[in-house]
């Protein structure tokens, strides 16, 4: 039993305080980005977020410089961008997705730039690596209570927009005719995405970012018809996902290459994928099955 | 119907006079009519004859450059809470984790702070208005799977469960098939006469409507005509209205309106021997 727990779980990955930092920060970010996400997809704002996210790397390049946590540069940058886009802010989809885009392209100009810096300002030349694809190990014990606040912030921001972000995410008209300020809506909730998007960036990087805010809530809406439980069956793939990462990644050290180990994000945006297909091919099997019974329902009452 | 005028309901609204510029031209000209308690008044109009600008009006979305609407005896107010609206083209995403009673619940209390837990109240509300639409039987499916007249009940229900006075729906039977047009208007009759609810619905084609409504107002060029069918729906009114002569033809129980015909079409159609549906319709 201890033989094959031990073939699992690697020497000494209990007693890590490393891991203690990565599973706990890594688990309270799933959850935000689980309640952030679900709006992600439902508003049809992947590219927002991830654009939201890549654009953090020129916040974070600027922080390694600065010498400060790299969270708040993904933050300030984050939420700077949101409000750009806001500004330049057409509420027509396709030139909102231009908006997006432009914006995204400056901001990425500017993190190649500060990225650039970074590698001649320092001896790190990990910078880029550090800052685009991010690790779950760099969280230390010291960032938790700030990850605790921002998430706190991120996720009092959902849940006090919930019916508001639900009846204008079915429908603006509908929204605006309840009397639901859906522009403020939107506005707040771009907030909250900077944040969830953020912590994510400070987790597995600004590049992967979006895999966690849009990976479990699209696998939990596969599951489920109901927005809260959504919100749990996201959270909970999120955790699994994450702490499946940093198993994966610590065991690794024992794979080929020897003793390098492999990058944790590429774990948990691995993890997030598999459970994207996983849910799908859950809600394929639940569907036939659900046809089947109501095929011999109908048969038993034809029947009878 | 029965009563004697002093027993007459007050107007759930009363539109006097109105007048819309937008962008310097005239889109609403000098527009009255009143709708009553428990009445099913329809607004028909082609596309850019100015329903909607109406609506939006009547909403308090647009002010109007000249005269007034009461809307239960008072002066028109954004997000009113006695008017119902159900606005155009809703689309309801197949993704979207709402079952039908969630969007007639959103109704209630989707312009809310919080998360909302349901009370019993608010569950048996909803309840009431599922059935209210006959939408009891798929309460439980994810809304956007649902059929467009399912769809558009499940959007009368959302409208109807705030306890509105008025019932204000955009085009609701556009994109519908004949059955679920039947259903829909089926259902917006009942709501008006047992809940004396005042229901105004806007549609471009009138006849699905004339089993149920009380009466209507002809919107073409921006001016309006209103009252009972045979008092509207008649060539020389709507020749004013459009500015130009224009026919009604009654086929099978429905009412056909020809603009731009010639004026001795249905005296030559006469002469031919030949139905004046027929004419029209060629």
């Amino acid at each position: 039993m201890s033989a094959s727990l031990g073939a699992i779980f690697g020497p000494g990955f209990f007693g890590s305080a490393p891991v203690h930092a990565a599973l706990a920060g890594g688990a309270i970010v799933a959850v935000v980005t689980g309640a952030v996400g679900l709006f992600t997809v439902l508003r049809s704002q992947a590219f927002a977020g991830h654009a939201l996210g890549e654009v953090g790397a020129t916040g974070g390049a600027v922080a390694l410089l600065a010498g400060t946590s790299p969270l708040y540069g993904y933050l300030g940058i984050a939420i700077a961008a949101g409000a750009v886009i806001e500004l330049l802010g057409v509420q027509r989809p396709r030139a909102r997705d231009l908006a997006t885009g432009l914006v995204l392209g400056a901001g990425l100009g500017l993190a190649a730039l500060f990225l650039y810096l970074d590698t001649t300002a320092s001896s790190t030349t990990g910078a880029p690596v550090t800052v685009l694809f991010g690790s779950l190990f760099a969280v230390s014990q010291s960032m938790l209570p700030e990850i605790v606040v921002l998430s706190a912030v991120s996720l009092a921001i959902v849940v006090a927009c919930y019916r508001m972000l639900l009846l204008s995410s079915l429908s603006a008209d509908l929204a605006a005719a309840r009397g639901v300020p859906v522009r403020v809506i939107g506005v707040a909730y771009l907030v909250a995405l900077a944040v969830a998007v953020s912590l994510a960036a400070a987790t597995i990087g600004a590049v992967l970012a979006t895999a966690l805010v849009i990976g479990p809530p699209a696998s939990a809406l596969r599951l489920t018809k109901r927005p809260g439980l959504a919100v749990l069956v996201a959270s909970v793939i999120g955790i699994v996902a994450v702490w499946l990462g940093v198993l994966l990644a610590y065991d690794s050290f024992y794979w080929p290459p020897a003793g390098t180990g492999w990058p944790v994000s590429f774990f948990v945006v691995a993890d997030v994928f598999a459970f994207y297909l996983l849910s799908g091919a859950v809600a394929r099997l639940r569907q036939s099955a659900r046809r089947q019974r109501r095929a011999r329902e109908v048969a038993d009452v034809a029947g009878g | 119907m029965n009563a004697s005028p002093a027993a007459l309901p007050e107007a759930v609204l009363g539109v006097d006079g109105v007048s819309v510029w937008l962008s310097g031209r005239e889109v609403l000209h000098d527009v009255s009519f009143t709708v009553h308690a428990g009445e099913f008044t329809a607004l028909i109009g082609a596309n850019g004859s100015g329903k909607t600008t109406l609506f939006r009006v009547i909403l308090g979305l647009l002010a109007p450059g000249a005269g007034s609407v009461l809307i239960g005896g008072r002066p028109r107010a954004r997000r009113n809470p006695m008017i119902g609206y159900v606005p155009q083209k809703v689309f309801l995403d197949p993704d979207m984790p709402l079952r039908a009673r969630d969007v007639v619940a959103l109704g209630l209390d989707g312009h809310r702070l919080g998360v909302g837990f349901g009370s019993r109240r608010r569950r048996e509300l909803v309840e009431e208005m599922l059935d209210a639409v006959d939408a009891g039987r798929f309460a439980d499916s994810r809304v956007g799977y649902l059929s467009g007249g399912e769809q558009q009940r499940v959007l009368i229900a959302h409208a109807l469960v705030g306890r509105p006075r008025m019932l204000l729906l955009d085009e609701p039977l556009a994109n519908l098939d004949i059955g679920a047009e039947r259903e829909v208007v089926e259902v917006l009759g009942r709501v008006a006469r047992e809940q004396g609810i005042a229901v105004l619905i806007s549609a471009h084609d009138m006849n699905p409507l004339l089993p149920y409504m009380d009466g209507l107002v002809y919107l073409a060029s921006g001016r309006a005509a209103s009252g009972t069918v045979e008092e509207v729906v008649r060539p020389e009114v709507l020749s004013r209205l459009y500015g130009q002569h224009v026919d009604v033809l009654r086929v099978h129980d429905r009412i056909l309106v020809v603009a731009g015909a010639d004026e001795r079409l249905p005296a030559l159609a006469k002469q031919a021997g030949l139905e004046p549906g027929a004419v029209a319709l060629r």
